[in-house]
């Protein structure tokens, strides 16, 4: 028989658990990995050059489309970029509603994360019972911003709108009777307010079972534990954040370390890991899932006693309502000029980080004192991530590039922007 | 936490004197320039002695049109005002040279055992292709950034292993992040009937700019203008 020399593999962009389209090129030895090579750019969009021609204001959407698991964490970043250069300060309800919908962002991202990873490595049921959770947490934010993804929520100087005072219900339908009606519209007979709480005080049990079916399942620790493991300095010098770095074991979370709008405020513990495999990752990430439900209860509490204005009362920056505009002229000529025009930022450049759920996201902004940014800078934590992919997988067997490619968290949105 | 960074700025001020010039910001962040030549050196000190073990970032910046707005207000003719539209594209540069300031390569530096941000700021200078040295080896997370500021605006990194595009297509022609490449684009591709393959052609879309770029005189921002009274 002839000896068998190392081959070339690819792998993606249309595989299914490239997570969108990641292609490898991978050079193997039997089926061990002896070197990989990321081909990234195939969703390549240069939103940092599409943001370069419009208005501040109008590339919000874009930042949506970044991440698109975990939209409103990418918008907080870059209106907190604008609003550090512009050097306006934000009401406390609207900071606390950012927190609010930055934790769950969080937990919808990691709800994506443990199910497709959990698909990818052949646990098909926590898939499906994460989607049940997440379809309430669109509702969400489908009520604040009317759409379920794309939000365009957050805004220089606040948040779009105050939160609704009722939840949108299900309709009846062929497929539902009354009584089945009655017991799914149960938690949104209240204010948005009341079925957030409602969703906090259910949450932590179906933690509990997706780590019944995970965390001490034999497959399951078979493919994860000793898994690419990540050393706490080879971490830092890959330029990993968020639970990558956690995983690692060290403690650094922006929002506890460099914390912005009220995390100083509020009270929530950083998981840390010991081993820096991808089962300490996992389990890094589900105790998020609990701490970030954790922050959601603290949050809803301030609000319901604290109402108030959610957005900057300055209309050089933010424009006047309606109501206002109708009869009065001043008001008038700023939402002109806001809608055609949009407001100029200082000279100057900042640099906003946010603790995003896969990591820091930094958004670096270049102004020159025009409406429009010189130059946008998305720092995605993916993207470091995926750098580190080669080392990460280099000696596993070709089933584990799948685990690794999952435990990233890799969404191509922000890696290839 | 300002005075934490007046602690860090008084020690870099006293190790590296001139090598490195502060900039000023309103927004409470510290910002170095420093020359091209002395980067690797700065680097690697505040690497090992300043802890900063962390590169979060690389950007690269083309300078080309800082500070040109698309629409003049100034000064209103019997045409009425420039639209930026009608200004056409900016020079391209084919020359041998770039003016020394035009290409910049910003490194976002963290430091986790001391909780600091710190940047840095080199010009390429005036040589084309612009160059720098790579600072892969000192920060293995610059690998991936580098070969994106090579991509998208063509900075070659001396000493980097493995510099290739990353994010254009393969076989892409020019630097789409330079100021002087259009936004729409050089080329589109599309199925060709007649060759049976996808295939490149010109673009057949027209730029067009909804909102022009100006500047204001913003008497918020310049304190010069604050007593005048008027906005």
């Amino acid at each position: 028989m002839a000896e068998i020399q190392s081959y070339t593999m690819n792998f993606g962009p249309q595989h299914p658990a490239a997570h969108g389209v990641l292609r490898l090129v991978l050079e193997m030895d039997g089926e061990t990995i002896q070197k990989a090579d990321p081909h990234i750019g195939l969703l390549h969009r240069a939103t940092e050059k599409l943001a370069e021609s419009k208005p501040f204001s109008q590339s919000i959407g874009y930042m949506d489309r970044l991440d698109y698991v975990s939209m409103m964490c990418n918008e907080h970043g870059y209106v907190l970029a604008i609003e550090k250069l512009l050097g306006i300060e934000i009401p406390a309800r609207a900071q606390y509603i950012r927190v609010m919908f930055d934790e769950i962002t969080r937990i919808l991202n990691h709800l994506m994360w443990l199910g497709a990873h959990g698909l990818d490595i052949g646990a098909m049921t926590v898939f499906l019972y994460c989607f049940r959770e997440r379809e309430d947490l669109m509702d969400l934010y489908e009520a604040v911003s009317g759409t379920r993804m794309h939000a365009t929520y957050y805004r220089p100087g606040g948040v779009f709108r105050d939160l609704p005072d009722s939840m949108p219900k299900y309709q009846e339908s062929r497929f539902r009777n009354a009584k089945e009606l009655a017991r799914i519209n149960a938690a949104r007979e209240g204010s948005m307010l009341d079925f957030i709480e409602d969703f906090t005080q259910r949450f932590p049990a179906c933690v509990d079972e997706y780590e019944t079916l995970l965390t001490d399942n034999r497959i399951w620790k078979q493919r994860t534990v000793n898994i690419a493991v990540v050393s706490p300095e080879r971490a830092m010098q890959l330029g990993f954040s968020g639970p990558m770095l956690r995983g690692s074991g060290i403690e650094w979370d922006l929002r506890r370390k460099q914390p912005y709008e009220v995390y100083d405020a509020l009270e929530f513990d950083i998981p840390v890991g010991v081993n820096g495999d991808c089962y300490d990752r996992y389990l890094v990430r589900i105790e998020e899932l609990r701490q970030s439900n954790h922050i959601i209860k603290q949050c809803v509490d301030w609000l319901r006693a604290n109402p108030g204005p959610v957005i900057a009362d300055d209309h050089k920056v933010v424009a006047p309502s309606r109501v206002e505009m109708k009869d009065d002229m001043e008001s008038l000529i700023h939402h002109f000029k806001l809608f055609t025009e949009g407001y100029t930022v200082p000279v100057g450049e900042a640099y906003a980080a946010i603790e995003h759920p896969k990591g820091e996201f930094g958004v670096y902004l270049v102004s020159d004192g025009a409406n429009k940014p010189y130059r946008v800078k998305i720092r995605a934590a993916g993207f470091a991530h995926l750098s580190a992919m080669a080392e990460m997988v280099e000696g596993h067997m070709l089933a584990d590039v799948v685990a690794v490619i999952g435990t990233q968290d890799i969404v191509f949105g922000e890696v290839d922007r | 936490m300002s005075d934490r960074y007046d602690a860090l700025a008084a020690r870099i001020d006293e190790r590296f004197g001139e090598q490195l010039q502060r900039i000023t910001s309103t927004c409470g962040e510290l910002t170095y320039e420093l020359g091209k030549f002395d980067l690797r050196e700065v680097a690697a000190a505040l690497r090992n002695d300043f802890g900063f073990e962390m590169l979060m970032d690389v950007c690269g910046v083309d300078y080309l049109t800082y500070g040109k707005d698309e629409w003049l207000t100034e000064d209103a003719t019997e045409t009425g005002f420039s639209r930026g539209v009608e200004r056409g594209p900016v020079i391209l540069d084919d020359t041998d040279t770039f003016p020394a300031k035009r290409f910049a390569v910003v490194y976002h530096l963290l430091s986790l055992q001391n909780n600091q941000r710190l940047r840095l700021r080199t010009y390429t200078g005036t040589e084309n292709p612009p160059i720098l040295k790579s600072v892969v080896d000192i920060w293995n997370s610059a690998n991936w950034f580098e070969r994106e500021a090579f991509d998208l605006f063509g900075i070659l990194f001396e000493g980097h292993p493995d510099l290739r595009r990353i994010l254009t297509d393969y076989g892409f022609i020019g630097h789409p992040f330079r100021k002087d490449f259009p936004l729409i684009g050089n080329v589109e591709v599309s199925y060709d009937v007649e060759k049976g393959r996808v295939a490149y052609k010109p673009v057949s879309i027209e730029p067009r700019t909804l909102v022009p770029r100006v500047i204001r005189d913003d008497n918020r921002y310049q304190p010069d203008l604050q007593d005048r009274g008027h906005g």
